[in-house]
């Protein structure tokens, strides 16, 4: 059964957000670990990129796959997890716990359109 | 029937019968009636094993024997006898893609060893399993080059590269919607003062240089990489595996990436190929490295073994994102070049290089002595050199051709070049001056 | 296979040497300061017996088509005849250099030539090139020139490519280094290409179509004369990828279903051995109008992979009008005679005929009812390895979620079949009984189940001394 925590937004692709003021802190739910297996990689954008919401700004690498990570929110990066660069498995030990991304949002609106924890719960099941 | 096909007709009846079809025919119900083609097909008709043979012993006879004193990205190195027995073990030779590790420890053990020969000679920290070749491992440093750079598209190349390096990168390049632009030369080399110049008209996502150009020039690239790396762009050497054995190595010019042939590593010229590119690259760039990769790990038992590895990249799983589309490469000419460097070691190569350099000066110090060519850069060269001729070309290599000989390659602006490798006698070098000396009596 | 666990720069020793060369007759080489490499190169100093032994041992830990059966679907296993072998060695052939001009290589201009011949009358089409070295290298030169084509007529919209969903995943990527963007087109629940979907994908910035007939199921593409219509009256081009042309052979041609340019894998279906992952050969053939176009595309740094091409037009030759005819079928009906024996152990998604290969869906029992975790297709696969097969093409097509593609070529006998038909159900039996022994396998390799999550997490990619 996979881990779902209360408080958060979440997209349908399997990211989750945590409003920190304008600042969205981003990272892959524990659906999303589980389903790729051994995270060997996560291919991260760099601090100052621009993301755009709906669109694919990096990925996590298994042995056997690759799946991209798409962004729930627009705006401009400001700080990459660097410890997943090392220890991307960190990722498959608490997906809630390591983020990946945080982004200065260009507009809060959009997560009115994300899931909060129950309709992922629905979705993702 | 057919030596290669084992069914006999009761094979075929019994078969035929578990499947439930009528005939051979019958499998391709399927096909719409128009596509099945029921004429003849416009081929010989089979030739048994001893007319095969005939057949090409005939076309073979027809090439006549050259001594060759030709370089330009295919040199006649001498191939040791060991070599072509390992590569034609039917183990390595009829393997396929070590994708089920467990039954294919022995290729990917001996990639893990030509990964480990590349990254020697290059000074790179880490290499891929081969590429088809120099031109097209260029081709992909290019787009490295542009992928790694982020909004850049420009990629400087070197107006001395070989020509053929610099066809295959225009072709990629006008696909990829790269911009390639022309370092011009100086005294036969590439301009460092050209090369600053183009960084700082901006968009420069990296440079290909040679460290052998086409002259056979050994370039001197100091500033090159601090020019390029101010500027936020790469260094990417193309260069002569064998002379790396000798002379400054990729790593040692501050490079990024490098990118060569392994043919002057033993492989035979055999009209081109196959050959084995191959590119190696810093520790920070592993994952933009197309083809494949070996690593090392243990099994669930412990035991060392190896394994294909960073496969997200590749294009089986990445499908268009990957970092490019190559699949098969060249793997059992990555175990020729690897055996021939076990056999070789440092101080075969090193010998190698000497007597190729000695026969190519002693040549050029004879055929200056004709009177017949004019020396035209005065730059330091390896194995392979241009003159000016001052007689006519076509006439000059048809001589050489009459007498045996296969060399003064036409260069674009009319120079000739010359090749001399540790398979060329001394007396081989004389008989064909002398050829030069009488020709025009 | 015994376990040899060296590595040649582990037997290496100072001093030691492996080669002979003649004495320098000049001085010594005088570098200019700065342009002499600074350290020695780390390569290994190994005798020449030792570095036999070395090789020998490797071998040993490999199979090859010479060993057992490859049961890989796309990728077209077949034997690798050996004259093909003696004719690519002749010295004749192997000291030729690439530059000499055209009047001192007789030999060679015939060999291109008869090439280009045969494969046209094999294929249907009207032109060859040979500068590919691989198929994927050909699929890329066929997109170079559909591209060219459209630039030639004055038309740069045309910036995608439709791609079926079933495809290799060279084909898109091959598309992205040709700088096309990709479209996929949906199968339908047979496993096709869904014609209607297609339609809704058609317009003026679509450049072409890649198309794999037989398609990556084994299936026939019977629409294919609609598709070809179709995407011509949108003014678009039709390539072909020839992994799959083994079924083909002696039966259809490319040319004939009105494709425009194609690719062949001369290391599949023309028998050229794979060498562990090359050198191949990828020709690509076009229809008349793009001819001149094809030969301007120097996509590497000579004439192709000579000495492929040479072992594929003795195998041709050796094939010859008569037996080409014969290919193709036997190997339509080695494939479909595997599927029929084993469907009840094995999910069959697509029952219809199928062409030189297949799918299965995983087992149709993986054990999971004793409690325990299933055997997956994985586990299949490596049990298979016990049984001195190779195992099959696995996890694609993207599809079917435990897909086991089995292309059986016209080179292996029904004794060889009955012998893999028979280890399949023993597996499928011990799946049902006790997934375990699956999970586990392969037990007879030299090694088994490698940590390739560790292999990808920290990358060791070369062999280091220790200090």
């Amino acid at each position: 059964m996979a881990k779902i925590i209360e408080g958060l937004k979440y997209a349908p692709t399997h990211e989750w957000v945590r409003v920190e003021g304008g600042v969205a802190v981003i990272g892959v739910t524990d659906f999303a670990q589980m389903e790729m297996g051994d995270i060997t990689y996560v291919d991260a954008p760099e601090v100052d990129d621009e993301v755009v919401a709906g669109e694919e700004f990096g990925a996590l690498e298994s042995v056997k796959a690759s799946s991209d990570l798409i962004s729930p929110v627009s705006g401009k990066v400001v700080e990459v997890n660097a410890e997943l660069e090392d220890a991307p498995e960190k990722i498959n030990e608490d997906a809630f716990a390591n983020w990946i991304i945080k982004v200065e949002m260009s507009d809060p609106s959009e997560l009115d359109a994300l899931l909060d924890a129950a309709a992922y719960k629905n979705i993702s099941e | 029937m057919f030596q290669y096909f084992p069914h006999t007709g009761e094979d075929i009846r019994r078969m035929l019968e578990r499947i439930g079809a009528d005939s051979l025919d019958a499998l391709y119900a399927d096909v719409p009636e128009r596509f099945i083609y029921r004429g003849e097909y416009d081929l010989p008709a089979a030739m048994s094993e001893q007319q095969v043979r005939d057949f090409f012993e005939g076309l073979a006879a027809k090439n006549p024997k050259l001594k060759v004193f030709a370089g330009a990205g295919a040199y006649d190195h001498y191939t040791p006898s060991v070599i072509p027995y390992i590569t034609s073990r039917s183990e390595f030779l009829t393997a396929y893609t070590p994708y089920q590790s467990e039954i294919s420890q022995g290729t990917l053990r001996y990639i893990f060893e030509f990964q480990t020969v590349i990254c020697s000679l290059t000074g790179m920290d880490v290499s891929n399993a081969s590429m088809y070749d120099g031109p097209t491992a260029a081709a992909e440093a290019m787009r490295i080059c542009v992928s790694q750079a982020k909004k850049k598209n420009t990629v400087l190349v070197s107006a001395t590269l070989l020509p053929q390096v610099l066809k295959v990168m225009e072709v990629y390049a006008l696909n990829a919607g790269i911009r390639l632009v022309r370092i011009p030369a100086e005294g036969g080399q590439t301009s460092l003062q050209a090369l600053g110049e183009l960084i700082a008209a901006g968009d420069v996502a990296g440079a290909v240089v040679p460290s052998l150009n086409r002259y056979g020039i050994i370039e001197d690239h100091a500033g090159f990489a601090d020019a390029l790396h101010a500027a936020g762009a790469l260094l990417v050497e193309y260069c002569d595996p064998s002379a790396l054995a000798v002379l400054k190595s990729p790593a040692e010019w501050g490079a990024d990436v490098a990118v060569g042939d392994g043919q002057p590593l033993g492989i035979p010229l055999c009209y081109g190929g196959p050959y084995v590119g191959f590119m190696a690259c810093r520790q920070a760039l592993i994952r933009k490295l197309p083809g494949r990769i070996v690593g090392e790990t243990v099994d669930k038992d412990g035991k060392r073994c190896y394994v294909l590895t960073l496969q997200a990249r590749e294009q089986h799983i990445r499908r268009e994102k990957a970092s490019s589309n190559i699949c098969s490469n060249e793997s059992l000419m990555a175990l020729w070049v690897t055996v021939y460097a076990a056999l070789m070691g440092p101080e075969g190569l090193r010998e190698v290089n000497e007597i190729s350099y000695g026969g190519a000066h002693y040549l050029e110090q004879q055929l200056l002595a004709t009177g017949k060519f004019e020396k035209v850069f005065d730059a330091p060269f390896l194995k392979e050199f241009v003159l000016k001729p001052l007689v006519p070309v076509e006439e000059l290599q048809q001589k050489l051709l009459d007498a045996g000989f296969f060399g003064a390659l036409k260069t674009e602006e009319g120079y000739v070049s010359f090749c001399v490798t540790e398979k060329r006698t001394r007396a081989e070098i004389d008989q064909l001056v002398n050829v030069i000396r009488e020709g025009w009596l | 296979m015994k376990y040899y666990d060296k590595l040649i720069f582990e037997l290496s020793r100072p001093g030691r040497k492996g080669y002979s060369l003649p004495e320098n007759p000049y001085g010594p080489m005088l570098l200019p300061a700065g342009l002499g490499r600074g350290s020695k190169a780390m390569l290994p100093e190994v005798s020449e017996p030792d570095v036999v032994r070395h090789y020998t041992n490797l071998s040993q830990m490999n199979f090859g088509v010479d060993t057992g059966y490859y049961p890989l679907g796309s990728c077209t296993m077949k034997y690798n005849p050996k004259i093909n072998e003696e004719i690519a060695a002749m010295p004749a052939f192997q000291g030729l250099h690439p530059l000499q001009d055209e009047a001192t290589v007789p030999g060679v201009k015939a060999v291109y030539e008869g090439m280009d011949k045969a494969l046209c009358a094999i294929t249907g089409m009207k032109h060859f090139i040979f500068t590919p070295c691989a198929g994927a290298h050909g699929e890329l030169t066929g997109l170079m020139i559909i591209r060219e084509y459209h630039r030639r007529r004055g038309d740069l919209a045309r910036t995608k490519i439709i791609v079926p969903d079933s495809a290799h995943g060279t084909n898109p990527a091959s598309a992205a280094v040709c700088g096309l963007e990709v479209v996929e087109v949906r199968s339908t629940e047979n496993g096709l290409v869904d014609v209607a979907d297609l339609e809704k994908l058609l317009g003026p910035d679509i450049a072409g179509i890649m198309l794999t007939n037989p398609n990556t199921l084994g299936l026939f593409e019977r629409e294919i004369g609609r598709i070809a219509e179709l995407v011509h009256a949108c003014g678009g081009l039709l390539y072909y990828d020839g992994a799959n042309m083994n079924p083909l052979l002696g039966m259809v041609r490319p040319g004939d279903m009105d494709f425009d340019v194609m690719h062949l894998n001369l290391h599949k279906t023309f028998s050229t051995p794979h060498g562990g992952g090359g050198p191949g050969s990828g020709p690509v053939g076009v229809c008349a109008k793009l001819a001149g176009i094809a030969d301007t595309m120097q996509v590497s740094g000579f004439h192709g992979n000579f000495g492929v091409i040479l072992r594929a037009y003795a195998y041709i030759l050796s094939l010859g009008r008569e037996h080409v005819k014969m290919a193709g079928k036997l190997s339509v009906l080695n494939a479909n005679y595997i599927k029929e024996s084993l469907k009840d152990c094995y999910k069959l998604p697509i029952g219809s005929v199928c062409k030189h290969e297949f799918v299965f869906d995983g087992l149709v029992d993986d054990g999971s009812a004793t409690g325990k975790a299933g055997a997956t297709t994985l586990d299949v696969a490596k049990r298979l390895l016990d049984f001195g097969f190779h195992a099959p093409t696995i996890y694609f097509p993207l599809l079917f979620h435990q897909a086991m593609m089995i292309e059986p070529t016209e080179t292996e006998s029904p004794e060889t079949l009955d012998a893999f038909i028979e280890v399949l159900r023993k597996i499928a039996a011990e799946a049902a009984a006790d997934p375990d022994i699956l999970h586990q396998a392969p037990h007879g390799t030299p090694v088994s189940r490698p940590d390739e999550t560790r292999a990808a997490r920290t990358p060791v990619v070369k062999y280091t001394p220790a200090v």
